[in-house]
């Protein structure tokens, strides 16, 4: 167990399987009338946000609240920030009233690595540039380990992973996740809006993929397409790439039954998913918001209780 | 003759363009005045003991970034020439990107005073390309050459318009004077933070391809073709670069190059530190690129080893890497990773720190000298076996900037001797 999580990568397979096995627990604690236990109480949680967000910064402040931790949130626009203060000297400043955990998003790649040698409390990766997003890439391994009932791994398990990955923390972390899980992961996209360099296998033919019979995927990860991507110069236009790349009725009309739909949020209606999710029978877009908060409690709980308060009464893995 | 104020050293190996020998060397009045063996000091001399040790004339950097006027909160031109000698260096190239630009004859005087007074090293101002380095407009070469400024470059900006490009070869051709190109063609390295490759695209960071450095060479040897002036390439980065280099010197045409240190040891994988301190511009490029830089120099092609000495304070670089200023020093380390990791004879070293460099610069006059009777005393003594590390405590630069920390180098300069006088003696700087 590492004092932080940054990286699908540092955490590895087994670090994957731990905190989904711990998300289960999570999850029992979530459903029942009072979801909230006492492990974390006397913790304190700060969010960092330096990018708006609205699902992963609550997400995670829930996750801390029904673990009992204290939560603060940094609010970047009304801070030191906006005066030239460096974001050393704010992370120093906030670790020093006395966090044990900070919660990170940052537009650029590196950040919550930077902070991570600033401060000694841990520090959890909630997004960094185009780079990472350890646990989204979690939740949705929870969310694809729960639907499918697949504890075990995902041996054999085929994921397209579709849309704009060359700007998509989500893409990189949720593929190497994938891998740590054992299924076989494959880019759908325009070389245009792919990394320069890549080890995946890649097809721009979505369709392929699918297959006549609809029963050549297993997981069709969606992403958000962003009008920016246009100027550009990436795509011509969002009709063209929802020809091309997007869920359309008759994609979906042809899918398997057990195909999963997944998507990060929020979704562009009409552009990557042109079909109402409602009607998707393996749409598990919602499950995935859901189960993030049982996965950010694991990761909080896997995180800070080795040093939780020794006189609570409630230690771990025993939340009852 | 002897007096007060001269100084002998013997037992060196001396190396300079007429080759390598074992000497005694006596130096009075900034000139060189005995070339022997077997000479005794008199009373009264400053004996350097210098067995063991490589006399050379000094190095002469062709890409060093001052920062006065304008930034000196990061260096000054005298700690800068501070780090200089102290790296073994008797002239330096000032590159023109201060505030204000080095584009008018007030501002190139200023820095020639500064360096003049700070006497620690000969500060030769190159100037601007264009006004502001903005890329409209050319700036007065003929003044500024009159005001003796040799080298005209816009770096940290290529020249993007071609046409603008062609005309400050045509002009400035009768004036004897050479320009030296950023090669980045900004339109594919928009955003840009590292090399576009593998470890830029695992992490997400948008890239800077080679190719944008590749086109504007190629460009540039076309506009050389064409009219015929001389063109000095800066810190090339790529296989290609060298490649279309190593050709248009085969066609004959004026055409010269440099290398940094960095570019000759460090790949871009050292970004997935995600420490800034390894952002320089242009990007630290693949073992591949290293390789063919590091035969470029041993082939000739590239003529120099430069700096590009970029010094930043502190703050700028523990930011994350898109907003992290690009740079690193280099003025104290280059002979110790030129040492470390050019597998070339010490006198080829020796020549693309020292005469091949002057000789860019339009400076061989006083620097990259033999040492010969009658010659002008800019020289450096170092010993080229010693391993060594950097301690940031001791550097002279005002900033800290350097990858090199914990980074075993080999060999490090014990004296440094501008114009007679001595401005490191046993590795401290004498002021």
């Amino acid at each position: 167990m590492s004092r932080s999580l940054l990286s699908i990568e540092e955490l590895g397979a087994d670090g994957v399987h731990r905190i989904l096995e711990l998300a289960d627990t999570m999850a029992e604690v979530n459903r029942r009338p009072n979801p909230k236990v006492p492990a974390l109480r006397g913790k304190t949680v700060c969010s960092v946000f330096f990018e708006d967000s609205t699902r992963t910064r609550l997400s995670f402040e829930t996750a801390a609240k029904r673990l009992s931790a204290d939560t603060m949130t940094f609010a970047v626009s009304q801070s030191s920030l906006s005066k030239g203060e460096s974001l050393k000297d704010t992370i120093e400043t906030i670790a020093a009233m006395g966090v044990d955990a900070f919660v990170i998003r940052h537009g650029s790649t590196g950040a919550p690595w930077l902070v991570d040698n600033w401060t000694s409390a841990s520090v959890v990766n909630a997004g960094d540039g185009w780079h990472a997003h350890p646990t989204q890439a979690l939740l949705d391994m929870y969310t694809v380990r729960t639907a499918l009932g697949r504890t075990g791994g995902f041996d054999g398990l085929r994921v397209a992973i579709v849309g704009d990955i060359k700007h998509s923390r989500v893409a990189r972390s949720t593929s190497a996740a994938f891998h740590a899980m054992g299924a076989d992961v494959t880019w759908v996209a325009p070389r245009t809006l792919l990394p320069p360099v890549f080890h995946e296998h890649h097809t721009e033919s979505l369709d392929d993929v699918i297959g006549p019979d609809g029963s050549g995927v297993d997981v069709l990860y969606m992403l958000r397409m962003q009008n920016e991507r246009m100027t550009e110069a990436l795509v011509p236009n969002l009709r063209e790439y929802t020809s091309r790349f997007g869920l359309t009725p008759a994609r979906a009309a042809r899918l398997a039954p057990h195909t999963l739909i997944m998507h990060p949020g929020p979704i562009n209606r009409g552009v990557e998913i042109a079909v109402d999710p409602a009607e998707l029978p393996g749409a598990v877009i919602t499950q995935q918001v859901t189960n993030g908060i049982a996965v950010r409690m694991a990761v909080l709980f896997d995180l800070l209780s080795a040093d939780a308060d020794p006189t609570s009464d409630l230690e771990r893995p025993d939340f009852a | 003759m002897t007096d007060s104020t001269s100084l002998l050293i013997t037992g060196a190996n001396v190396i300079d363009a007429t080759g390598e020998r074992l000497a005694d060397v006596r130096i009075a009045d900034g000139t060189i005045t005995d070339v022997a063996t077997g000479l005794t000091a008199a009373d009264g001399e400053h004996h350097i003991d210098a067995a063991g040790l490589t006399l050379t004339p000094g190095f002469v950097d062709l890409h060093t970034h001052l920062r006065e006027p304008g930034k000196e909160e990061a260096e000054t031109i005298e700690t800068g020439s501070r780090a200089a000698a102290k790296g073994g260096y008797t002239a330096v190239v000032a590159m023109p990107n201060t505030d204000p630009t080095q584009d008018s004859v007030s501002v190139v005087d200023f820095v020639r005073r500064q360096g003049q007074l700070a006497g620690l090293c000969d500060v030769y101002p190159s100037g601007s390309i264009t006004v502001g380095r903005q890329g409209t407009q050319l700036t007065p070469f003929g003044e500024l050459s009159e005001a003796g400024v040799k080298l005209f470059t816009d770096d940290g900006n290529g020249v993007q318009d071609a046409l603008l490009m062609r005309r400050a070869f045509e002009y400035a051709k009768g004036l004897g004077v050479t320009m030296a190109q950023h090669c980045e063609v900004e339109q594919l390295t928009g955003g840009a933070v590292m090399h576009e490759g593998d470890c830029c695209s695992h992490l997400g960071l948008p890239g800077w391809p080679s190719l944008a450095e590749e086109l504007m060479v190629h460009r540039d040897i076309e506009l050389v073709r064409l009219t015929g002036a001389p063109a000095h390439f800066l810190h090339l980065s790529t296989m290609k670069s060298v490649e279309l280099v190593r050709a248009a010197k085969a066609d004959g045409l004026p055409v010269t190059a440099e290398a940094t240190p960095h570019h000759i040891s460090l790949t871009d994988e050292l970004l997935r530190s995600y420490s800034a301190i390894y952002k320089v511009n242009p990007p630290l490029r693949t073992m591949d690129d290293v390789t063919a830089v590091r035969e470029g120099l041993r082939d000739g092609t590239i003529d120099a080893v430069a700096t590009d000495h970029a010094p930043h304070v502190p703050e700028s670089k523990e930011q994350p890497l898109d907003q992290a200023p690009p740079g690193m020093l280099g003025l104290e380390t280059a002979l110790g990773v030129c040492i470390a990791h050019l597998d070339m004879p010490l006198v080829d070293i020796v020549a693309a720190l020292s005469w091949k460099p002057a000789a860019i610069a339009g400076i061989d006059d006083v620097h990259g000298r033999p040492v010969a009777v009658g010659e002008p005393a800019n020289l450096t003594l170092f010993d080229a076996d010693v391993s060594w590390e950097v301690v940031p405590a001791e550097l002279a630069s005002k900033s800290r900037n350097t990858p090199f920390v914990g980074v075993p180098l080999r060999g490090r300069t014990t004296h440094t001797i501008l114009d007679g006088t001595l401005t490191v003696e046993n590795g401290t700087p004498t002021r």
